[in-house]
Formats: C-alpha cells, structure tokens, sequence
C-alpha cells in the first residue's frame, strides 16, 4: 500500500474522540480511500481514557494497524500512555496545559487546542475540531472537503454552530501550517473520488442488511455493544414502517418477536451475551414452536458484566448449545460490514425457511468498528419467506395441521387470521395439529420430523473463506471478526516467504462442508485465532473434523488482535 | 351465522372434575360469540398451568408458549396484526410471579388484549404450593408454616398502573363473566379480567360456596364510576365480607397499537416489502 495511516485519537469520555474519527473517516472514505476505524472506550459517559483510531490506506483496510502515525491527544492520559505506542516517525499532537506535562521529545508538537477553540470556535468543547483542523494540515490535506463536510454535519444545527466549527478547524489547519509544517513524514495524495462508497459500522451494516431483509418488527432492550442497531432501526423506521418496540427486559423481546414471527411478519432482535441468558428460554420457544427468529448477539467480554465495552468471542459454545432440550439452529458470524449485511438477510432466509431460531454472532471489534464498503458490496440475496401455504393449497382448511410430518421436516406454515385455517403452535409436546400430547409414539416422531431439518440445512451453510492460496501448509483458522487481521497477517507472512492460508468461517453451526474441509487441511499446521481463553472454535471445529488444532492463539485482555500480533505469535511458534 | 359449535375444539379436556375453568370456559365460548368474533379472527395466547390449557379447548387461532410470558408474545402478534383479536390467557403464578414485569409493562403500553387470568389462589399443576395471591398464613408444602407475604392484589396493580380496563369475574357467575369478557374485548387497550376460580383439589378455603356467599355486582350500583381511579382503588382493595365484582376500573387512553405510526395505514403483516425502497437509507454513509 502507498498510503497506510494510523491515526489514533486519544482522550477521555465526552472529549469528542468518536466525532474526530468518523469525520475524517468520511471525508477521506469520500476522496476515494479506505478507511477502518475501530474503538477502545471505558463504560462511562464522561472522563475516564480511551481512544478511536483511525486507519487509512489506497486498498482495503480491515484491520487495526500495528503502529500509530499520528497521536492526537487530547488529555494528559494520552500523552502519557497512548505515547507509547507512536511509530518510531510517528508524531503526537498535544495541548501542553491540558496534558499537564510538557513533552521534550521530537515527535511531539504541542497545539493549544483548547485555546484556539475558545478564540475561534467560542467555546472549549470545539478542541476536538481544532485538533481535526490540524491533523489535517500535518497529513497534508486539503481544508476545503472537511469544512464542507463540517457545514454538511452541523447544517442542522444552525449558522453559528457551522460556523464555529468551522473557524476551529481553521484555526488548528492554520497553526499547523504556520509552526510546523512538513515534519511529518506520511501525507495524503490526491485521490480519486469514488462514487458510492460508504463508511459505515458492523451494527449499521447490521441494521442495514435487515431492514433490505424486509425487517418489520424490532424488539429489544440496549445493551453494549448491540444498541446501534435497534438505534439504526429506530431511524429507519418511521420512513419505511417497521415497528420498533423497546421490551421490559430480553425475555420479553424474544418473546415479542416469536408473536410477530408468528402472525406473518420478519422480526428480530439484539442484545449481548448477558440478554441473551435471559432469552434462552425464548430460544427453545423458537425451536418447539418453530416460529422463526432471528437473534443478534453481539458479544462483549464476559462471563457475567464482564468488560461492556470491550471485545471477546467467549458467546460462540454458549450460543450454539443455547437451551434445554434439543432443537436446530443456525448460527452465522460475519466477519465484517459486508459480511454483517449479507448475513442479516441470510439469517430471515434461513429462519423462514426452515422454521427456527438463527442467531447472528458478532461482537465488539465488528459491531462498534467502521468499514468502506461499496454499493455493489451489497447486493441483497432475493427475500425467501419459505413455505406459507395459500388457502387454495390447504386440502382441507378444517384440518390444516401446522406440524404435518414430512421428511424434509419443513411443515408448512398458515398466517393466523390471513386464512381461512386455523393454527395452533405449542410449547408443549404436540400432536401434528398443535395439540399438547403425552403420547411416545408421537414425541419421538416429532423430534425426527424437527431434527430432521439439520440435514438440508447442514448442506447449504456456506463453505469457510480459503485465501490466497489452495496450498495448505500453514493456516491461520478464524472465525467472525478477526476476518480482516488474518487477511493482513497472511499477506504479510507470504509477502516473507512463509506461505500460509487463512480459512474463515462466517457460518459456523451447523459445520459447514466438513469433508472438504478435512481434505484440504489434513496435512496442514493449523493455529487457531480467537479472541477467547479456551479456543472455543479449535475445540469445536477439532470435534467436527477430526483434525488436530497445532496451536491456539487466544487473546482474552478485551482487545483486538494486530496483524503483526498474530504474525509474530505464530513465528514464535512455528 | 356464528353459534357456540364453532368454537367446539375436539381436544379432550385434562380439567379437574368441578373446576371452576369448565365456567371460565364456557363463559369465554358465550363471550366471543355474544361480540362476534369468528375463530379465525381470535388469537389467544397462554403460558404453562391448568389455564394455560383453555386455548386447546375451543376453536381458535391459538399460541402455547411459555409460563409467564404470554403478554409479550400476544403484544407481538397484535401489533403484527392488529386486525386480529388478541386474548391472552394464565393462572395467577403465569400472570402474576413468573410474568409480574411484563403484566406491569402490558398494562403501561395499553396495548389492545383482553387478558383472563384464571386466579384459583394457588399453584395446581404442581399440586397445590402457595401462589402470589393466596391468604396470608396459607399451609402448603412449600410454606409449611404458612405464606409470610400477604396476597398481591392484582386491580389495585392495575387501577396504579392506569389499566385500560380492570375487571374481575366469578367462575360461578358465568352470564356475569361472559358479559364482562365481551366488555375487554369491546375495550380498545389493555383489558385485565381477573377471575376468582375455585380450585377443587388444592384450595379448601375459597370454595365456590365461599365466594357465592361474599361476590356482588359493583356496577348494579350506579353512583359507581369506574373512570375515578380513587373510588376505583379503594374498590380493588376491598376484600373479606363483601368482594365486588364487575367493571372496577377504566382509563380513556389511547392503545400502544393505535400510536404506532407504522401501523396507520394497514396491519404490518399485510405490508408489501420493496427493496428499492430502501436505497436512500445508503445516504446516511457516503
């Protein structure tokens, strides 16, 4: 890549860390770049130390970068830890009074943002669009696309707050410019604008990819990292009429969906590993009334309250044997924005179709974090509502049975009150007709009929992602959202010589396409990559193939893998 | 024309002998007939108990779900297809303990379903344990020295809640019950009938006898109002002698279900899905 920026924003809650990266994510994602901005906060709503980072690059970036360009700190947290991590060439912005401690270092430029932002943007809060201001003049980059981005943001706002925001910015370009121009060894090229292109988070895509989905019903309750897509679809939903229900507490969410589900319409909700015990119940409701349901779990670091606002894929055993009781299921995790999209509209297709409960993985690292797509990235798979039945094709409506045996076991769905049949779905054992029943004979034929859906099921789940290369010797295995890190790891294990593949899964249960998988994997050295403690999807794709896992590498602290974390963990190992 | 065979379902009924559900279901059967209401255009929702069970005994389109959480699946299904009638249908331990918080939020959203809790003061299905509303002081082998708490009295809950209608029933008056069940279903918001239902396995104390000889008909009096929510709460808390029966409490407002802006033109089940409606939410990210 010619272009490859990490910038890293630093600072406490309420200082504005988010808006300084998503505005020049927008406005270099706008000129034709790609951008990826991942998130590091605490769970509090002021104070405390956290970062946004940014990274920008001439090709597809999916990845946080393993060393920060630019530092912009805005508080004395920063300065003193976020320094740390500066590239060798790297530099740090810094507001010497704020930050407390002067720093005598070549990489550092003292910029007194909050000065600036006082006399030019009236008010202290504007500090961190002085600091975009000057982040832009040190990349070398043209004033003019972020002052209309700023006038296109605040428009709403009003004339005075535009124009505060943009004297501010003005203001940190201009200082730059005068004091300290030409020191920083990465600027932005020209770039060609694409048209189309998008900036746009894990959740939104989420969101996003159910609403196409045809999305009609929401219900939920906020929990971190999953709230951004019951805030998105809360959006979206005046303009395109979904119905938006915010629940008590999990259990009534699941169970609010399973009625909308019920009478005819696609619904959904999301929450995290901690709302998803509470809908575990609901969970098995889904699977014996089979009523479709779709189920975001965007996971955090657990067990219990765990780390809110920090990534972990610890959710992956628990959501895939989620239940008393035996039922199917399909679990999918998407490994990024465009994956996340496409697997919403899987996720309805796949619960229409066969009747059941799909549960969407993500977790923090892909939920919060924000990804350039294009508009052909996202081409919907065509709306599949699965078996409905018209009232023309129930041979007799007094006797339609809405658990009618059949070897695919698939029965065919009636709409209560569309028909001219009536349904009756129980969560007791039940005869074919609805009926709760004590009977062996039929219990054991309706699990068959039941479980009998995983065969067709286990057929279509879509094979792992094979890159670059089919000669297996090394593989990185991986699964969610450590999609884009493996990428940037083989790339750079290949680029030395070591020839190694990544296989990713962004459809996990039930196991998809194990033969082939076993054959092309049987000699390889596999080293699995999760962000949990045990090496859940190892234990999990061990049991499913038979093949040994060389080694696991697990990261628990929260955080995200770098690429060169990876590469570097595996050369030890190898 | 609609008559009471149309709502006969074949499946046996698994009732206690004497029970006071076989009134509760016959009233319920008189009920949908008298506000014409056709099975197919009736959904009734129940959790796990003996009341649970009502849905398998008529005619209807029926959901079986969970202990406790009946209200949430039947919010769903109205506001799904808020063409249809929704009833939902528990005992006192569904409706009141395993499903209290989403009772309380039903009751807050005024959402459009008529809810019959059959309330027999304890705990059949698991042979007879304390409920939330059973007497203070009540023996069972759970409490074997007696329930410490006092009863949970579900209209005073609802008259605090501003309940779109609170009523309660009489298993043994059932001309009186179907009448007040047609009343819910008239209700637009959340109708709450509470339903005193003797339990002659488990509970020896409130008999059919000893209710006959305490329930009266609060609305025959009609300086009663049941739109003042102060009478209405001193009349829910009135129990012992004399235990009233009848309209207690309602509230004028709007259904959760009528508010919905994405319910104003037609049932969201009956909306037709255009995906390139959708391609001015993409905007938002360029």
């Amino acid at each position: 890549m010619a272009v490859d920026i990490t910038i890293r924003v630093a600072g406490q809650a309420g200082q504005g860390m988010q808006s300084v990266s998503s505005v020049m994510g927008k406005v270099f994602m706008r000129q034709g770049f790609h951008v990826f901005i991942h998130q590091d906060v605490e769970s509090r709503i002021r104070g405390g130390h956290g970062f946004t980072q940014l990274r920008v690059g001439d090709m597809a970036v999916g990845a946080p970068g393993d060393r920060i360009d630019l530092l912009i700190a805005l508080d004395g947290g920063a300065v003193e830890g976020d320094f740390q991590d500066l590239a060798d060439e790297g530099i740090m912005l810094y507001d010497p009074p704020a930050a407390g401690i002067p720093k005598e270092s070549p990489q550092c430029f003292p910029l007194p943002m909050e000065r600036l932002a006082e006399e030019e943007g009236k008010s202290k809060i504007m500090a961190n669009t002085v600091a975009t201001g000057a982040a832009f003049a040190i990349l070398g980059a043209d004033l003019q696309p972020l002052l209309e981005l700023l006038t296109e943001e605040f428009g709403r706002k009003g004339e005075k707050i535009v124009e505060n925001n943009a004297s501010s910015a003005r203001a940190g370009y201009d200082y730059v410019a005068e004091h300290f121009k030409g020191h920083f060894p990465h600027t932005m090229p020209q770039s060609v604008p694409k048209q189309g292109r998008m900036l746009i988070s894990g959740s939104e895509a989420m969101a996003l990819g159910a609403i196409w989905a045809g999305l009609k019903f929401y219900s939920g309750y906020p929990m971190s990292p999953s709230t951004p897509i019951m805030e998105f679809v809360a959006s979206a939903a005046k303009e395109h009429r979904i119905l938006v229900e915010p629940a008590e507490d999990e259990i009534s969410a699941i169970n609010m969906i399973i009625g909308a589900s019920f009478a005819g319409v696609r619904s959904m909700t999301a929450t995290s590993g901690g709302g998803f015990c509470l809908m575990v119940e609901g969970l098995g409701l889904a699977g014996m009334t089979e009523t479709p349901a779709v189920i975001v779990v965007a996971q955090r670091a657990g067990p219990s309250t765990g780390l809110p606002t920090r990534t972990e894929q610890s959710d992956l055993g628990f959501v895939i044997h989620a239940s008393h009781g035996e039922f199917p299921r399909a679990v999918l995790a998407p490994g990024d924005a465009r994956e996340a999209f496409h697997a919403m509209g899987r996720a309805f297709n796949l619960a229409d179709r066969y009747q059941m409960p799909v549960i969407v993985l993500g977790d923090q690292h892909l939920n919060d974090s924000f990804f350039t797509l294009d508009r052909q990235d996202l081409k919907p798979a065509p709306l599949d509502r699965g078996e409905i039945l018209r009232d023309s094709e129930i041979p007799s409506l007094r006797d339609y049975r809405r658990y009618a045996f059949d070897r695919s076991g698939i029965s065919p769905r009636i709409l209560p009150g569309l028909s001219g049949a009536l349904v009756c779905a129980d969560s007791d054992e039940h005869t074919e007709a609805g009926h709760i029943t004590e009977s062996g004979k039929i219990r054991k034929k309706m699990m068959e009929k039941r479980m009998g859906k995983l065969a067709g099921l286990t057929r279509e789940m879509a094979a792992p992602w094979v890159y670059p290369s089919e000669k297996f010797d090394i593989v990185l295995l991986g699964w969610g959202s450590t999609l884009g890190l493996l990428k940037e790891a083989v790339d750079s294990m290949n680029r030395d010589g070591i020839t190694a593949n990544v296989l990713h899964f962004s459809e996990i249960f039930p196991f998809p396409d194990r033969k082939g998988v076993r054959d092309r994997c049987k000699d390889a050295r596999i080293f699995s990559v999760e962000n949990n403690y045990t090496g859940q999807f190892a234990d999990y794709f061990n049991r499913e193939t038979g093949l040994p896992v060389f080694k696991k590498i697990l990261k628990y602290d929260g955080r995200p893998f770098t690429p060169g974390e990876i590469r570097s963990r595996i050369m030890d190992a190898l | 024309m609609l008559t009471l065979e149309d709502y006969q379902s074949d499946d046996p009924v698994a009732w206690c002998p004497g029970c006071g559900n076989h009134g509760i279901l016959k009233a319920l059967k008189e009920a949908l007939l008298k506000a014409g209401r056709a099975p197919g255009e009736i959904a009734i929702v129940s959790g796990i108990g003996q009341a649970a069970k009502t849905p398998h005994y008529l005619r209807c389109n029926a959901f079986n779900g969970l202990h406790g959480r009946t209200l949430p699946v039947a919010t769903g299904i109205k506001l799904a297809n808020h063409d249809l009638t929704v009833l939902a249908e528990g005992g006192d331990g569904d409706a009141y303990t395993e499903g209290g918080n989403h009772f309380i939020h039903a009751m807050r959203r005024n959402i459009d379903i008529t809810y019959l809790v059959h309330d027999n003061q304890v705990y059949g299905l698991t042979k007879g344990q304390a409920s939330p509303t059973s007497e203070a002081g009540y023996i069972s082998k759970t409490t074997p020295s007696g329930t410490l708490s006092p009863p949970l009295q579900p209209l005073a809950l609802a008259v605090a809640s501003d309940c779109g209608f609170a009523a309660r029933g009489f298993a043994g008056e059932i001309g009186h019950l179907a009448d007040l069940i047609v009343e819910g279903i008239r209700h637009k918001g959340f109708a709450l009938i509470d339903i005193l239902q003797p339990c002659v396995s488990f509970n020896r104390v409130n008999t059919f006898d000893w209710y006959k000889k305490r329930v009266y008909s609060i609305n025959d009096d009609a300086l009663y109002d049941p739109g003042d929510p102060v009478a209405a709460f001193q009349k829910a808390r009135e129990w012992g002698e004399r235990i009233p029966i009848g309209i207690i409490y309602r509230s004028r407002r709007r259904p959760l279900n009528e508010k919905q802006e994405a319910l104003e033109r037609t049932a969201l089940v009956k909306q037709r899905i255009d995906p390139s409606a959708f391609e001015g939410l993409l905007a938002r990210f360029q």
